[in-house]
């Protein structure tokens, strides 16, 4: 009735506590991968968190931090134990320890889980951040002068040269937003007069685009002014000129960077849950067989190892009727009017005697 | 008369040939780091061929690989001549090597110290190939329908970025070569035309960078054009804007590049010089405190060592009588007649040698 019972010699016992003891720590050493990979997506992230606007998606890098810090934990402890595992008196001082370790380490592998897949789905929340924070940043690319967005013009430009991108969703974003300053605008000039008051809230509009905006694999020398106008530049049209400027957007450009990292991490996180979960498989066999060694009294004999003593159904309800009666152990007796010192009278008809205990039964033989 | 004499007992023996046997693959250790190195530095040279016109700087990356393959073998030799050692059975076999072993693993460290001089020294040859590399580079800039030469605005353009530089000495070298190619040249117009004919060649010259020049740390919008009219541009002056442009030469910023990198591997380099120094010889000793040991009657009592059995004149003296009269047998036998009065002194002080003479040496 046991679920998956295998049987254990001696020799094997001690073979899978070896086993097990360096694959514990081959699993701190994952545990220690997985806190470095959460450190590293963290960093990621906060080098361009100016480009970020207040969202949550810092739990996803924190959420692997604190994982890998308790899977190095957990595992560490488990590598001490399967380390004495080999000696059955060494056991003995673990033996009380073991089950809610277990159960324990089964539950975080839900933790690990649950890491894995949060990695695949912070792709909603990352695409809104970027969208936003791109904007402001666009928004304030001429503000050089004003403390706290001072530095967003170099952050923008650097960001459009490193990701071969431009703008926000393509290079016309430029256009809608006033990116020189009023300080370096002549506002004697006809021209600029005429600029901002081709607009409602006075700015300067241009067709035209920063310089990190360029591409560099053009054959010809970057156009940034009057993209729009053909007239304007010589054997030149803007309608199937492609390799003048970045085409792609620079959410896009980030987001493919983010979610590239984050699939690798993410396959890395479950290629860890599914060793962890054999590991854990590999420790509660070795449990079982040795506390049905130390019932059976010979160590050296054979023992019976499983998953679970019973099967499923059973094992799911002993559990929860254990749940129930933890519960009820502080609720009161209501039959007696709670006072258990009562002596209620029987209800059966039969009377017995004053002990109402029932006379022996007489054998037919004698 | 021995040269840094030692005593050693079978223990300090044993021991010395433990401490040798982890030393020797640290050695192996230091030889692949130097192999890296070496792989290194290549790689970082070849990634800027493009703007460089020779390639006499590419030996010291050449000697570092080849020293560090040389010393891994060199390295693995010594490890099992250590434990081969304390076998008194094993160990006449490596005698012979021994003396090749020695050689080489000196050629080994004086080549590191080569290598160090050499990067020193080859910069004033880098420098020179860079200031040729990269005014073809400019001037060519334009040819990007030119077969060969059609990616060296690509080239120019991402090393002016990643460096942050403009033109070979400084932005200035932009303004002598035509950069925009005649194909996007509107010859009709008439600033081009007043352009080309304002100089001798004919060429379109402008007082304006490529855009890869701009340094994303000016707090304006980039200046690329009519950079030396103060009029065209509002609020700006040239000669005091600086942050416009970036203000350090390419030439400059790839040599400083280069040097960084390797003054970083100088420090590496010494201490493995080092390494080497003192396997070589703590190997020296194991090799004669064994050999003594072996000729004793008894193998585990106390024993010599010493790095040369004679004083250093003695050895020189020694080694300079053998190699003449190894020269010597490659002679004719008319011109040993001729110089018989002197071999004949020379004979008697390297008796031994001639013994094992297979030609009769003329008697005088």
């Amino acid at each position: 009735m046991a679920v998956l019972r295998v049987k254990f010699t001696k020799t094997k016992r001690d073979k899978l506590a070896q086993v097990l003891w360096i694959l514990n720590w081959i699993s701190v050493v994952t545990g220690v991968i997985l806190f470095s990979l959460g450190l590293f997506l963290k960093v990621e992230i906060n080098k361009r968190g100016e480009l970020m606007a207040e969202r949550d998606i810092q739990y996803v890098p924190n959420m692997l931090i604190a994982v890998g810090l308790i899977a190095c934990a957990i595992n560490f402890l488990g590598g001490k134990i399967c380390y004495d595992c080999v000696d059955t008196t060494k056991f003995l001082r673990w033996k009380l320890i073991m089950l809610p370790y277990i159960i324990c380490t089964f539950f975080f592998t839900f933790c690990v889980l649950v890491g894995a897949l949060m990695c695949y789905s912070m792709h909603g929340e990352l695409e809104e951040s970027l969208d936003l924070g791109l904007t402001e940043a666009m928004r304030f690319y001429k503000d050089t002068d004003t403390p706290g967005r001072c530095f967003l013009k170099r952050t923008v430009d650097l960001l459009q040269i490193h990701f071969q991108c431009c703008g926000n969703n393509g290079y016309k974003d430029w256009f809608q937003i006033q990116w020189i300053s009023n300080r370096y605008l002549d506002m004697s000039q006809k021209e600029v007069l005429n600029r901002l008051r081709s607009n409602v809230e006075g700015k300067y509009l241009m067709d035209g685009v920063p310089f990190s905006c360029c591409n560099t694999n053009s054959p010809r020398p970057c156009i940034q002014q009057q993209i729009t106008n053909n007239s304007a530049h010589f054997n030149y049209e803007h309608q199937t000129e492609e390799l003048n400027l970045w085409m792609k957007g620079c959410r896009q450009a980030l987001l493919e960077y983010y979610v590239h990292i984050m699939q690798s991490i993410g396959l890395a996180v479950l290629i860890t849950w599914l060793f962890e979960l054999s590991v854990l498989t590999g420790v509660r066999y070795l449990q079982t067989s040795l506390e049905n060694v130390l019932r059976q009294g010979d160590p050296n004999s054979e023992s019976d190892g499983w998953l679970l003593e019973n099967s499923f159904m059973e094992t799911a309800r002993t559990n929860l009727n254990i749940i129930k009666s933890l519960g009820k152990n502080n609720q009161i007796d209501t039959s007696n009017n709670g006072d258990p010192n009562i002596n209620v009278p029987s209800t059966s008809k039969a009377h017995y005697g004053p002990d109402n205990v029932p006379p022996k039964q007489i054998t037919e033989d004698s | 008369m021995a040269l840094l004499k030692m005593k050693f007992t079978q223990q300090r023996r044993v021991r010395l040939a433990q401490g040798l046997w982890l030393l020797s693959w640290l050695a192996v250790m230091c030889g692949a780091f130097i192999f890296c190195l070496g792989v290194y530095l290549k790689t970082e040279l070849l990634r800027r061929d493009e703007v460089m016109d020779n390639t006499e700087i590419h030996v010291v990356p050449n000697i570092l690989m080849m020293v560090g393959l040389a010393s891994i073998g060199t390295n693995w030799v010594a490890s099992r001549v250590c434990q081969d050692s304390l076998d008194a059975s094993r160990f006449p076999r490596w005698k012979v090597l021994l003396l090749a072993w020695f050689a080489v693993a000196a050629l080994l460290c004086c080549l590191l110290i080569a290598v160090v001089v050499l990067s020193y020294a080859l910069q004033g040859r880098l420098e020179e190939s860079l200031k040729v590399g990269l005014r073809n580079g400019i001037r060519f800039y334009k040819d990007t329908d030119v077969p060969g030469r059609c990616f060296q605005k690509e080239t120019i353009d991402h090393l002016q970025m990643e460096f942050r530089c403009c033109g070979n000495n400084n932005f200035k070298d932009w303004f002598e070569v035509q950069w925009v190619s005649n194909r996007y040249l509107d010859f009709t117009s008439k600033d081009v035309k007043d352009r080309i004919r304002s100089n001798v060649d004919g060429r379109f010259l402008l007082d304006g960078v490529p855009f890869s020049c701009c340094n994303p740390a000016s707090p304006r919008p980039c200046l690329q054009y009519h950079l030396t009219d103060n009029r065209a541009h509002y609020n700006y002056e040239y000669q005091s804007e600086e942050l416009n442009l970036y203000s350090r030469g390419c030439r400059q910023a790839l040599i400083d590049y280069y040097m960084d990198l390797m003054n970083s591997t100088g420090p590496g380099v010494l201490s493995v010089i080092l390494i080497q120094m003192s396997v070589l010889l703590s190997l020296r000793y194991l090799q004669t405190a064994v050999e003594g040991a072996m000729a004793l009657e008894n193998p585990e009592g106390e024993s010599e060592g010493y790095l040369l059995e004679k004083g250093v004149k003695q050895t020189f003296e020694d080694c300079k009588a053998k190699v003449l009269d190894m020269l010597k047998f490659a002679q004719v036998d008319a011109a040993d007649a001729e110089v018989s009065p002197g071999a004949a002194d020379a004979e008697k002080t390297v008796d031994n040698t001639t013994e094992k003479a297979a030609s009769p040496t003329p008697a005088s």
